[in-house]
């Protein structure tokens, strides 16, 4: 069975929208109630890598893409959530899962003032000491 | 733990090339924690690339690292290529991989020299950039520039590799095998680089896969990961390489890595310069379509990643970089930790960072949280052990 088999059976049921730009490189939205389970599957039972997360403000809310490689045929898999709730987007932290996340997920809670629940040690990384809180520089009103 | 006390040389100080700040907690000889403070060179890089032109963020990435300075425009061309499914000619692939490689020579080889001023071979540091530096000559002969070659465009390369530039290279590269040889003799055959490298600063495999670290780094603890084979660009496909692996994890197997990694590099230049096809180095692309897309390299230290949504407009919307350094960094704390400090130098240096960063060390003494070492401190220590086991094993 390909991966990508694997990963939409393993997915089966929360795929909201499955789309492919290429051959390698496939975004799939889920639920955001849905990221902790989906990022466990991928990564722990699937033996996906974690590449990084990226953070964007659009008009429809938060997103937050959370891009995994599997490195044997050079796929990339983007699960995809939308946060409505723009003033105050929260989501489970995947840090809890494997340590290579905290770092990101520090960044896009200062960059984006996204909050990760369940995060172990959300404190600022890349901004300065002295930078106001409740400035968040990559929302799209700065 | 409350560490309260820290009087911290830097992370800003005129000894040190870039900022960034670690602080090792020790008890006696032994590392027991260690807190990465990074950011001091945070520019806003992704927020500035929204507000340029597609053509001015490849000029606008390049300026992220000045070592690996062409891996992050090729991976923002990947991923713009990739959004807008653009077809790049054949030529322009190979001279990307022919730039892309010489640039992992040049980097591998200042990581060597750093390395071994770490533990106090400074002829090493020494030969290793006198042979980098006809790689930096290549570079100016090609693109007109040592660093920041500004050779990646959207859809193909800015310069031609020109027949006249070619017997020059070849001549480089012919020079260099030979260079490595000698460096790889050096480090495979001395007991004492065995005695200092090897069972130190080990990351285990699962480690590796938990912190998701790339490159060198990954490969070194045994990973099999490397985005030229498994997810080609440029021209790897076309050539016959491998990927260097090895499985202990420690300094050794990341320098071994690094040094066999120098022929193949310099094996793919050479097929490179054979096979490559005459014709157009470039597609002229006019318009970036709405989408996304993504590009990754792999750079010198591991994968780089790009990623670029385009909303119609000729700027991206959103354009996300991750560079390997960021997740092999964060791996410092379960390599270091549990060492003793005369090994914190290169262990800190070993996953090759943007180099030097073991100069912003300072070293506390948990009893007391009174700071007692500085990062030259540091490197002397280093130094010292060797000296000392040079002694010891009478070479």
């Amino acid at each position: 069975m390909s991966i990508k088999e694997q990963v939409r059976e393993t997915l089966a049921g929360r795929i909201i929208d499955w789309y492919e730009h290429a051959p390698r490189r496939i975004y799939i939205s889920i639920k955001p109630q849905d990221l902790k389970g989906a990022v466990s599957s991928l990564f722990k039972d699937l033996g996906l890598r974690f590449v990084t997360a990226s953070g964007q403000d659009t008009t429809k809310g938060m997103e937050i893409l959370y891009h995994f490689s599997f490195d044997k045929t050079g796929e990339i898999f983007s699960l995809r959530v939308l946060m409505e709730d723009k003033k105050k987007p929260e989501i489970d932290s995947i840090a809890p899962l494997f340590v290579g996340a905290e770092w990101i997920e520090r960044e896009m809670w200062e960059l984006l003032g996204i909050n990760f629940i369940g995060h172990p040690n959300l404190k600022r990384l890349l901004l300065a000491e002295d930078w106001p809180e409740g400035k968040y520089p990559l929302r799209q009103e700065q | 733990m409350s560490h309260k006390v820290v009087i911290p040389i830097g992370p800003y100080h005129p000894l040190q090339e870039e900022p960034e700040f670690f602080r090792l907690y020790v008890e006696g000889e032994k590392v027991v924690d260690i807190n990465m403070v990074i950011g001091y060179m945070h520019r806003g890089i992704e927020k500035l690339s929204e507000s340029k032109h597609f053509d001015q963020v490849a000029f606008l990435v390049e300026r992220i690292c000045g070592i690996c300075s062409t891996s992050h425009p090729f991976a923002y061309v990947n991923a713009v290529e990739d959004l807008a499914r653009i077809e790049v000619p054949g030529r322009a692939l190979y001279i990307r991989t022919i730039i892309a490689e010489l640039e992992r020579l040049h980097s591998h080889l200042l990581w060597l020299g750093l390395a071994g001023h770490f533990i106090g071979y400074n002829t090493v540091w020494m030969w290793a950039w006198r042979y980098r530096e006809p790689v930096l000559d290549m570079f100016e002969m090609i693109t007109g520039n040592r660093q920041h070659y500004a050779m990646m465009k959207i859809g193909g390369v800015r310069r031609d590799i020109e027949e006249q530039h070619i017997p020059a290279l070849k001549k480089t590269l012919d020079e260099l095998v030979r260079a490595v040889d000698m460096f790889k003799g050096a480090v495979m055959d001395d007991p004492v680089i065995h005695a200092r490298l090897k069972g130190i600063g080990i990351l285990s495999r699962q480690q590796a896969i938990d912190w998701a670290v790339v490159g060198p780094t990954a490969r070194a603890s045994g990973v099999n990961i490397d985005v030229r084979k498994d997810d080609p660009y440029g021209a790897y496909d076309k050539i016959d390489w491998s990927v260097i692996v090895e499985r202990e994890g420690d300094i050794f197997a990341k320098t071994k890595v690094r040094i066999l990694e120098m022929y193949e590099s310099i094996s793919i230049i050479r097929q490179c310069i054979d096979k490559m096809p005459g014709g157009q180095i470039d597609a002229n692309v006019k318009d970036i379509p709405p989408g996304e897309g993504i590009g990754r390299v792999e750079a010198p230290r591991g994968e780089c990643y790009h990623y670029v949504r385009s909303d119609g407009t000729n700027r991206p919307i959103r354009h996300k970089v991750r560079a390997p350094s960021y997740m092999n960094v964060a791996s410092n704390k379960v390599a270091a930790v549990g060492g003793t400090i005369s090994d914190a130098t290169i262990t800190l240096a070993a996953v090759d960072p943007c180099y030097c960063c073991t100069e912003r060390v300072t070293v506390i003494d948990k009893s007391t949280d009174h700071k007692i070492l500085n990062g030259w401190d540091l490197i002397k220590l280093s130094q010292e052990k060797t000296e000392n086991l040079k002694k010891s094993l009478k070479v």
